[in-house]
């Protein structure tokens, strides 16, 4: 089973993966939380109904807008790296939290590496399959390397220019 | 003091950046990371594997420097290279021939002094350039290194922005005369201010030049200066979206640009916008002004507009005269002039400096500049600042240093890509053909005759010579094997902008500088009164230099 790290109250631990990741022609578990594609979480959407955790899994050129209607009783949101170059996912994510107030998990999949859990947090990723074998102290490392941001992004960090506001921490 | 000055965050930012790649390094050099692992990873540091050693590009943010940052590059190309640095058209500085074990304390001693490697490669938002007479000219609506530096700070680790589908450049000119190619990049700004006096930019998305040559539309006659952040990841958020991401020849946002419509586009653009929390973007007022303060005031003296001691020097000595005509520009303030440095002595490499000559240009920067050395992106360097009372003290010091050439945009200040030599993707070489072609025009009476020509040569279909926006575009091919040259004439990367049109077969590399010379010939019979190169070709279309060129290389 692959490690999944999350990130709650800023800490990064392992945990047990509460979902399986149903693939296209696997039947969906009688229980338990699912992953299901964009397609078939469109035809299979009375799971919700079930009060069983659903998720969806989008790929990179699938619109975050198309959840907007079912956000709210999304468990998880899974985006795809198909690899560490593509880098769709990160605007998909900033659009789940920012515009649509998604509060669920977003988690990142695939081509997934260490070098990018920096970029993941900020647009508000908080679960990680990484493929580099990372554990979460070293995915914890490289998240948090960096002492300052310059952008406002999901993840609520001061940015530089609010840090030399005068007026900050009043 | 002229230049940003960093504050600790902005230092603290290049240190975690310097121990972060030296943990990469090591564990390179270790074992622990194959090459393909560690390849993303140095391309985000601007470390690039050449055809001879590892090459290392070093971002110089819209291209100022001051004279301690001009001494460290000086020092780094004297202590890891082989004593000498090549400017690029990026305005960045390129190290050939560095070695991977060293690149961490490079980078420490770049962070020493302000600088970095930061987003010098990659599919990130790369160093934006401006005018490399910003705060000199009185041409200029405002300042564009505030904006610049605005868009460093913004650009610089952007979370979102760190995976595009392909590069992407951004230049800021403040003046309508356009000395940064705005038209040529992803996003180019021009600072105007409205009728009603507010501060602003036209927007101008998707020019570019590879293989496939746009100059960029205007979606947005006029954005207000404070929402400039916020509007531009509007735009990188719409294209990194929807960007191609299948062929890296049509990843860049000039082709979404042009698939979807410049109008389309722009509308998108401005639905993002206008769903952005646009107040968390944008820089508070007092941000900028902080920005703006952080590059200090030059404390300039009240002269007069004339000064005796430069024309009794320039009457007296014809080199100084001519080198006044041609490398020196008017400067907002009376008394003062802009100097201009022309990397481009005949057989040398455009962009080359020694690290003597960098450290030359320091001394002259701190002692006769106020300390402020501009880099521009063609290849040259600048001082913006000097009195006229000083240039015949700062010309003596440059012609002892071989950085005198009186050539500024004639026909022998040639841009050139590194090309084959220096670069994993060029399909020729483009240095010897612009020694070439500078060697024949050596003789600075008839270059100065022949008035402003601007050749750029490009050493294979990435276009980093800029050979679509030349006046001559010279393109190297290779057709099984040989080196081969497409000449294209009658592009403009300034406010005149246009895209060269293809003049007729590829040259060999021997008939290149020949074929040159026939097309300066055909243009000086054709001129009338004033008319540059471009002018002449303009009006008269290809047919005349057609029949010049290919008349005299193939002889009926």
């Amino acid at each position: 089973m692959p490690t999944l790290i999350q990130l709650k109250n800023g800490q990064f631990s392992e945990t047990e993966d509460r979902f399986t990741l149903v693939g296209p022609d696997d039947l969906t578990p009688a229980s338990g939380g699912v992953i299901l594609s964009l397609a078939r979480f469109e035809g299979e959407g009375a799971l919700l109904d079930e009060g069983r955790p659903v998720g969806v899994l989008l790929q990179p050129d699938e619109a975050v807008e198309a959840l907007a209607y079912d956000l709210p009783r999304i468990a998880v949101v899974a985006l795809a790296f198909p690899k560490f170059r593509d880098g769709r996912a990160y605007s998909s994510a900033a659009l789940l939290r920012s515009r649509l107030g998604f509060t669920g998990e977003i988690r990142a999949v695939g081509d997934v590496l260490r070098e990018q859990a920096r970029e993941m947090v900020r647009c508000g990723f908080d679960t990680f399959i990484p493929s580099d074998g990372s554990s979460s102290q070293e995915w914890a490392a490289a998240a948090h390397r960096y002492r300052h941001v310059y952008q406002t992004a999901a993840d609520h960090r001061a940015p530089a220019f609010v840090e030399r506001s005068p007026s900050d921490g009043l | 003091m002229s230049l940003y000055a960093y504050d600790q965050i902005d230092r603290e930012m290049l240190a975690d950046r310097a121990a972060e790649f030296r943990g990469q390094v090591a564990r390179r050099l270790s074992g622990d990371l194959t090459e393909d692992q560690f390849k993303p990873l140095r391309l985000m540091n601007g470390l690039y594997l050449q055809l001879h050693a590892y090459m290392l590009r070093v971002a110089i943010p819209y291209g100022t420097l001051d004279g301690r940052q001009m001494r460290a590059l000086a020092a780094i190309a004297r202590d890891y290279d082989k004593g000498y640095g090549h400017f690029t058209t990026r305005t960045n500085i390129q190290f050939h021939w560095v070695r991977l074990k060293d690149t961490p304390d490079i980078l420490d001693r770049l962070a020493a002094v302000d600088l970095h490697a930061i987003q010098t490669s990659g599919n990130c938002i790369r160093n934006t350039t401006t005018d490399p007479y910003a705060g000199a000219t009185a041409e200029e609506v405002d300042d564009p290194r505030v904006w610049s530096e605005a868009i460093r700070q913004w650009s610089t680790f952007h979370p979102e922005f760190t995976y595009l589908p392909r590069k992407f450049k951004i230049a800021v000119t403040g003046s309508a005369k356009d000395r940064t190619a705005a038209r040529a990049h992803d996003i180019g700004l021009k600072i105007k201010r409205s009728r009603e006096g507010e501060l602003g930019f036209e927007v101008m998305v998707g020019g570019g030049m590879g293989r496939t040559p746009y100059l960029g539309p205007t979606i947005r006659e006029f954005l207000p200066a404070r929402s400039l952040l916020s509007y531009l990841t509007a735009v990188l958020r719409v294209y990194n979206r929807l960007g191609r991401r299948d062929n890296i020849y049509k990843a860049r946002i000039k082709i979404l640009v042009a698939s979807t419509g410049a109008e389309e586009f722009g509308r998108q653009v401005e639905a993002e916008w206008a769903a952005l929390d646009q107040g968390s973007i944008d820089l508070p007022d007092l941000e900028l002004a902080r920005i703006r303060a952080a590059f200090g005031v030059i404390p300039f003296e009240t002269l007069p507009a004339r000064s005796e001691a430069f024309e009794a020097a320039r009457a007296a000595d014809l080199a100084l005269a001519r080198f006044a005509r041609n490398n020196l520009a008017p400067h907002k303030k009376p008394g003062y002039t802009i100097v201009n440095i022309a990397l481009k002595a005949p057989g040398e490499t455009p962009g080359d400096a020694t690290s003597a000559q960098m450290e030359a240009v320091a001394a002259l920067a701190e002692r006769y500049g106020h300390d402020d050395i501009r880099v521009t992106h063609a290849q040259n360097l600048v001082l913006p600042h000097v009195k006229l009372d000083d240039v015949p003290a700062v010309f003596a010091e440059l012609q002892r240093h071989g950085l005198a050439t009186a050539n500024l945009d004639l026909i022998s200040d040639i841009i050139a890509c590194p090309g084959l030599d220096y670069c994993a993707l060029a399909n020729a070489r483009a240095i010897p053909i612009a020694q070439d072609i500078a060697r024949r025009f050596e003789q600075p009476d008839r270059a100065e005759a022949i008035g402003e020509l601007k050749i750029k040569i490009s050493g294979c279909i990435n276009a980093c010579g800029h050979h679509h926006v030349g006046h001559i575009g010279i393109l190297g091919v290779d057709k099984k094997g040989e080196e081969f040259y497409q000449l294209s004439l009658g592009g403009s990367g300034a406010e005149d902008a246009s895209i060269a049109s293809i003049l007729g077969p590829a040259l060999p590399a021997d008939q290149v500088a020949p074929a040159v010379e026939a097309l300066v010939d055909a243009y000086l019979g054709l001129k009338t009164g004033e008319e540059r190169f471009l002018d002449t070709y303009r009006r008269l279309g290809p047919a005349p230099f057609k029949e010049a060129v290919y008349a005299d290389a193939h002889p009926a």
